[in-house]
């Protein structure tokens, strides 16, 4: 389903990795772990098309992503290291928007709801100013509750969650693949939920 | 892909109105500058209505080029921008929304304040008609070819002069034109020449510049 | 099969077109001291003296060969960087690099010439004459292209940056240079441009001729150079440049 095929990062003067292959089935999640500065946020960036690979290529469905171009965006969803929360709007604004950004118009009701089940309830009317580092990662998870997308990408979704919230992110992950969706992330933290179809991918080895 | 639209150019106006002390900044640069000439040249009213047009227009290209700096480097920040390159649209119709909510929010303020400023140059009624025609035409030009130098310099050290070297060069024909056509209807050759000529360029920019913007965007998050 | 794996043709390896361009550039220097001997003999020597401008004009034999290559290198650059980014070829990109600076030095130069000239010919260092005035935007583009690069740390993104300046550049310099005439007419009239010589005997042609192919000459040997130096300081944890090392020492 997702292939990477023999894929070099070159970041500045260091090469972080080169000749990476693999492959990623519908159901199952791809754990990508190392040390700082081994390359895991730049092999996410390559796996959703922002950042272009030195050499090798990747291909989901058997194409190309290069040439799928937007039909591939349609199929992802990429949380980054940055929320792309915006302080001056509200959590239910900075939620309906970047759900629009990827695709899918989300009216205000399923907005609200998807915002409580993230345990922000209450809170969808304050500026994102005012929530704290987690409060603010949270409401960037809050679009896994609505998008259709079939591959998530995601960079560090569980830094500065706290226990109750990494549970409820498990469980979305563990939902997502039940449905035969595809995850890769990047955590430091070994995912607790048994069940989830999980391979690990080891760099800067 | 107009609903993305929507939605991109709505959000930068409210962006912009929670953030309304940038809007204003902006407005008052444009004003300040206007107003310092006739104290560097003195108040002799004839040379300061030849000079006018000149004075108005360079001073809108200044104020156009600060403004800048806010079109992408706050959602490049805080990872919007990602967001916006990885949307399943084509980039141009982001860019498009973003640089339409940047002129809505720094020139059209612009283009409503020159008609006064012009009144303190003593210029004649047609004359303010043709300076205000000009810079309808002209700043939505600006906004997108600064929009270009502004995704080149993203992330840079020192970007916001970086960007007034790149980009200012690229505005004198905008320049040339929209002065000149004040000039023209002034010495009664009629602006109408310059005028579509500047229309010709919006033309131009709107289809070439949202490409080039987008192509600048990818290289600068890549 | 990746497209940019096939070897377009040998030298289009940084290594390789490394050892080449050291062998060409002597070559291209040989060439562009001949050539500018024999031009600026014809020049000084052989060409009349004109009879409305005296011996002054003689500069035109540098002008016009700076003015004519300050506006072709920066075609040539934007060519290159326009395909080191079209193919991700990264020796176009580099030629493009290398190129930058000897045009911003023909822009400058026809700058500085073309004052020269206009003191005598008019009375003042500077007038504001159409091609003069298109002479100091394309140094404005020169320098922004310049430090455009210079500000970026990571030389891919330099490349590519820089070549969406260069393209952007060369769609708009006709644009500028057709509204900087028409902004000249307005202001003056008909004025004289320093190509309008009344009479242009044919040995002045053949003098700016064979200058111009010096200059040619010039910019070819000091982009080899340059972009030998941009070779080996991008490539310098190759191995091949660590051998080379080795044998210097």
């Amino acid at each position: 389903m997702l292939e990477a095929i023999g894929l070099e990062c070159v970041r500045g003067d260091r090469r972080l990795f080169r000749d990476l292959s693999f492959g990623l089935e519908p159901g199952r999640l791809l754990q990508v772990v190392g040390p700082n500065g081994c390359g895991k946020t730049s092999l996410l960036r390559m796996l959703c098309g922002l950042m272009a690979p030195v050499h090798g290529e990747i291909r989901w469905e058997g194409a190309s992503i290069r040439s799928l171009a937007e039909d591939y965006l349609a199929t992802l969803t990429y949380i980054g290291h940055l929320n792309g929360v915006k302080d001056e709007l509200t959590a239910l604004e900075n939620l309906r928007i970047s759900s629009a950004l990827g695709g899918t118009h989300v009216d205000e009701p399923a907005a609200v709801s998807a915002l409580e089940k993230m345990g922000l309830g209450g809170r969808e009317m304050l500026p994102a100013k005012v929530l704290s580092q987690g409060q603010r990662r949270r409401v960037a998870l809050a679009r896994l509750l609505l998008t259709e997308a079939k591959l998530w990408l995601l960079d560090e979704p569980l830094t500065a969650l706290d226990k109750a919230a990494v549970a409820f992110v498990e469980s979305l992950l563990a939902a997502h693949l039940e449905k035969g969706g595809l995850v890769v992330l990047t955590t430091h933290q070994d995912l607790q939920q048994p069940g989830l179809g999980t391979r690990r991918l080891e760099l800067g080895t | 892909m107009l609903e993305m639209l929507r939605w991109v150019i709505r959000r930068d106006l409210v962006l912009a109105m929670r953030r309304r002390s940038d809007v204003l900044t902006t407005l008052f640069f444009f004003i300040i500058v206007v107003s310092l000439f006739p104290l560097g040249v003195g108040p002799e009213m004839n040379l300061l209505r030849t000079m006018a047009p000149g004075v108005v227009w360079v001073a809108a290209l200044l104020a156009s080029m600060l403004s800048l700096g806010r079109l992408f480097s706050s959602d490049y920040l805080d990872g919007t921008l990602e967001q916006m390159l990885l949307a399943p649209q084509p980039l141009s119709i982001v860019v498009l929304g973003k640089v339409a909510a940047h002129w809505l929010v720094s020139g059209v303020p612009l283009v409503v304040m020159a008609p006064v400023l012009g009144l303190q140059y003593d210029l004649a009624a047609d004359a303010l008609l043709i300076l205000t025609a000009s810079l309808v035409l002209g700043t939505p030009v600006l906004s997108m070819i600064g929009a270009i130098g502004a995704a080149l310099t993203l992330g840079l050290r020192g970007g916001g002069v970086l960007v007034s070297l790149l980009v200012l060069p690229l505005y004198i024909p905008v320049l040339i034109f929209g002065a000149g056509a004040v000039e023209a209807s002034a010495s009664g050759l009629g602006a109408e020449a310059y005028l579509s000529l500047l229309a010709a360029f919006l033309v131009g920019a709107l289809v070439l510049t949202p490409w080039a913007t987008s192509a600048a965007l990818r290289i600068s998050l890549d | 099969m990746n497209f940019r794996d096939i070897a377009w043709f040998k030298y289009s390896s940084p290594a390789s077109f490394y050892f080449l361009a050291g062998k060409m550039i002597p070559w291209f220097w040989a060439a562009a001291a001949v050539f500018a001997v024999a031009g600026l003999y014809i020049g000084f020597f052989v060409a009349p003296t004109d009879f409305q401008q005296g011996e002054a004009y003689r500069i035109i034999f540098i002008h016009v060969p700076a003015a004519w290559m300050s506006m072709f290198l920066y075609v040539v650059m934007a060519g290159w960087a326009g395909i080191g980014l079209a193919f991700n070829t990264r020796l176009s990109s580099m030629m493009a690099t290398a190129l930058a600076p000897t045009g911003a030095l023909f822009t400058f130069l026809a700058l500085w010439t073309g004052s020269l000239w206009g003191k005598p010919m008019w009375g003042t260092w500077w007038v504001w004459d159409a091609r003069l005035t298109s002479e100091l935007i394309l140094l404005f583009l020169y320098i922004g292209f310049m430090s455009l690069q210079a500000a970026i740390d990571d030389p891919r993104r330099a490349d590519r940056a820089g070549a969406v300046l260069a393209l952007v550049g060369v769609v708009n310099v006709p644009i500028i240079y057709f509204s900087v005439k028409w902004w000249n007419t307005l202001h003056q009239g008909a004025s004289i441009s320093l190509m309008q010589a009344p009479t242009m005997a044919a040995t002045m042609l053949t003098g700016m001729l064979v200058m111009a192919l010096a200059c040619w000459m010039y910019s070819i040997a000091v982009a080899l150079m340059r972009v030998r130096c941009i070779i080996v300081e991008r490539e310098r944890h190759a191995q091949w440049v660590s051998e080379m090392r080795g044998q210097l020492k």
